[in-house]
């Protein structure tokens, strides 16, 4: 049977990835360069008996999908620039309540109002680090719009399982720009569901350690009633001030992603194999870096492309093997140096490590990388 | 026979953190009152909260509870209720918590007409932090941020909240304390959105700043006070200077936002 395609923009191949995952709850805030995101859950959503709710602003909106998914939806919202700032506080609610949730951030110029129709990838370490405290993090940063497709699919599984919030970046190159897609058929890709208790309700602690790193997350609404916190707190869900308690949690929270790297990292290797340069790049700057070595290899030197589909965790292993294989790396990004900082801190100094930035609202192109990567060899 | 409160109350989470003479007790047993009279099913009704001390009220009760962020109560609460329309979903908070960082929310969840009940105890301060004033304290009054006098007008949360569109709005106090059930009880039974606004003492960070010597004083002057709707609508405006005018303040009929999100599914299935 003939696949069935469609032309979609990545904003919207990332509203019908997130209604193929099951997705039934949006809340969103309109704000360019991500609203299309928010107008395809409005029309799509109530078709299958699902909610869309334009909230009253960013952080309204965050809270009103966390309230949706403690009833077990599965929820969505979508943002940009400034409203990414605003919606830090409730990230943090969803990383320490464990709350699962996807935020797509079609990343824009800033800092503040910046270039809201200018593409951009400077809020990465803001997915790492924007919300306060420590606590761990999963963001996927797809390039062309099937991947983007697929990887809100993978985004909605991981939040699942991982009971956690999981932002899907794109900027507003891949955000806007039109692909053809081949939908997949319901089946064809993995779809996972969050755990449920494995006990009777009288028996469930919503954060209990014993039955793993991820403890089941009951619905309210299901007959488990129980608390939920923004507090730290014992393993029954109360607050707790108890300094093992306290110190066992945060650990734990950060020890549910960290031992679980080889099933959330995900990476692209293209021509690595001999190469004695790798370009480090993702997102739309990444279908650039593409060309780059495509031509260079044409020109006698020896180039590869080492893709990050998942960025959070990093892929800390990988990038520090490849760094004693070639002689250097080039990390380009859309913005003022943020990736290549975690690659210096991840490569140790094993190779050189070269750095091309632009925030001018324009693309890294080709020929800048080919122009700099002549330059390192 | 005595109320049983126990059987809504979580088995070893007291003693509270209130204060002794703090109202926040007197509205929880208002509140587990209203919700016995009202017959709701335990796993069926959410308690959501923000930040505050009386937001700290969920962590006592035996339903599907939620202490969320500073002011996003109604947020998260309307996100509940969208998404699980059967449920009952009640909101409990304090007046900074309410209409200060959550004001936003609050307004929305009034024009949205989504049926939640907000109990908002307004003790005139942010108690937690320890005696800031809040868009609720009174003009002129003390707080460790307004140590000449408050110079900021105050907010109206009932006259806030009709402007807004709730559809059940009504005020009490912590001294009438069998008016509380009664008033928040109506609030569950109505269909949209209900505040019931709670003026409640904070002896520790309002009251001792402000010279009253005891929580009696507090406790004495919502009574001198407090003047019935019925009583407050027959009186000039030059009379009601300083009263506080209690009971059901607005009733209306309006279409209830699940309901109406429930045709927007209909039209879009084509039904």
């Amino acid at each position: 049977m003939a696949k069935k395609v469609a032309l979609l923009q990545g904003n919207e191949a990332s509203a019908y990835g997130a209604l193929y995952a099951g997705c039934r709850f949006f809340g969103g805030y309109p704000i360019t360069p991500s609203t299309e995101v928010a107008e395809v859950m409005a029309v799509e959503l109530p078709k299958v008996g699902g909610k869309f709710i334009q909230m009253e602003d960013e952080i309204g909106a965050m809270a009103s999908i966390l309230g949706a998914s403690l009833t077990g939806a599965k929820v969505l919202t979508a943002s940009s620039g400034p409203g990414m700032s605003l919606k830090q506080e409730l990230i943090g609610y969803a990383c320490i309540a464990e709350i699962p949730c996807v935020i797509v951030n079609v990343m824009r110029g800033g800092p503040s109002t910046g270039m809201p129709t200018g593409p951009s990838q400077s809020d990465i370490m803001q997915a790492r680090w924007g919300t306060h405290g420590d606590h761990p993090t999963i963001a996927l940063v797809p390039a062309s719009c099937q991947e983007i497709f697929t990887e809100t699919v993978r985004a909605f599984n991981l939040a699942e399982i991982y009971r956690m919030p999981v932002q899907v970046l794109l900027d507003e190159i891949n955000g806007h720009m039109r692909e053809r897609i081949e939908l997949p058929e319901p089946g064809e890709l993995e779809v996972l569901d969050r755990a449920a208790p494995s006990v009777p309700p009288e028996q469930y602690l919503p954060f209990d350690p014993s039955v793993g790193d991820v403890p089941p997350l009951a619905a309210f609404g299901s007959g488990y009633r129980f608390h939920v916190t923004g507090l730290n707190k014992a393993p029954d869900g109360f607050p707790t001030t108890r300094a093992e308690l306290v110190d066992a949690e945060e650990r734990r929270q950060l020890r549910k992603i960290e031992a679980a790297r080889d099933l959330i990292e995900k990476n692209e290797e293209y021509l690595l194999d001999d190469a004695e340069v790798a370009v480090i790049a993702f997102g739309t700057i990444s279908r650039s870096a593409r060309h780059a070595v495509n031509a260079l290899r044409e020109q006698g030197i020896k180039a590869g492309l080492f893709r990050p589909i998942t960025l959070w965790p990093f892929p800390e292993r990988r990038v520090a093997e490849l760094a004693k294989q070639v002689k250097g790396m080039l990390v380009p990004e859309m913005n003022l140096g943020q990736l290549v900082l975690e690659v210096e801190r991840v490569v140790k100094g094993a190779c050189s490590v070269s750095s091309l930035t632009r925030v001018d609202g324009e693309p890294i192109t080709p020929d800048q990388i080919m122009e700099q990567i002549r330059e390192v060899c | 026979m005595a109320f049983n409160y126990e059987q809504y109350l979580r088995p070893g989470k007291l003693p509270h953190i209130w204060c002794p003479g703090c109202g926040h007790g007197i509205v929880l047993k208002g509140l587990l009152r209203a919700m016995d009279a009202c017959h709701l099913d335990k796993d069926r009704t959410a308690v959501v909260s923000g930040i505050g001390c009386a937001s700290r009220l969920p962590g006592y009760v035996d339903f599907n509870t939620l202490h969320t962020a500073h002011g996003r109560a109604a947020a998260f609460a309307t996100g509940i209720k969208l998404a699980r329309p059967e449920m009952t979903v009640l909101v409990v908070g304090g007046d900074g918590d309410g209409v200060a960082i959550g004001g936003n929310h609050f307004i929305h969840a009034c024009r949205r007409n989504i049926d939640m009940t907000y109990v908002l105890c307004n003790n005139y301060i942010y108690g937690m932090t320890g005696g800031q004033f809040s868009p609720c304290t009174p003009m002129g009054d003390k707080a460790s941020t307004t140590p000449y006098g408050n110079p900021d007008p105050t907010f109206d949360i009932a006259k806030l909240a009709i402007g807004a569109g709730a559809t059940f709005v009504a005020r009490t106090t912590a001294f009438h304390a069998t008016q509380i059930d009664k008033l928040i009880a109506e609030g569950i039974r109505h269909k949209g959105m209900s505040v019931i606004e709670v003026l409640d003492d904070c002896p520790t960070a309002f009251g001792r700043r402000n010279k009253f010597r005891s929580v009696v004083e507090m406790m004495k002057r919502f009574k001198e006070t407090a003047v019935p709707a019925a009583t407050a609508a027959k009186m000039s405006a030059e009379e009601l200077q300083g009263k506080i005018v209690t009971g059901i303040l607005h009733r209306e009929e309006r279409p209830e936002y699940c309901e109406q999100y429930q045709q927007v599914i209909d039209r879009a299935r084509g039904a």
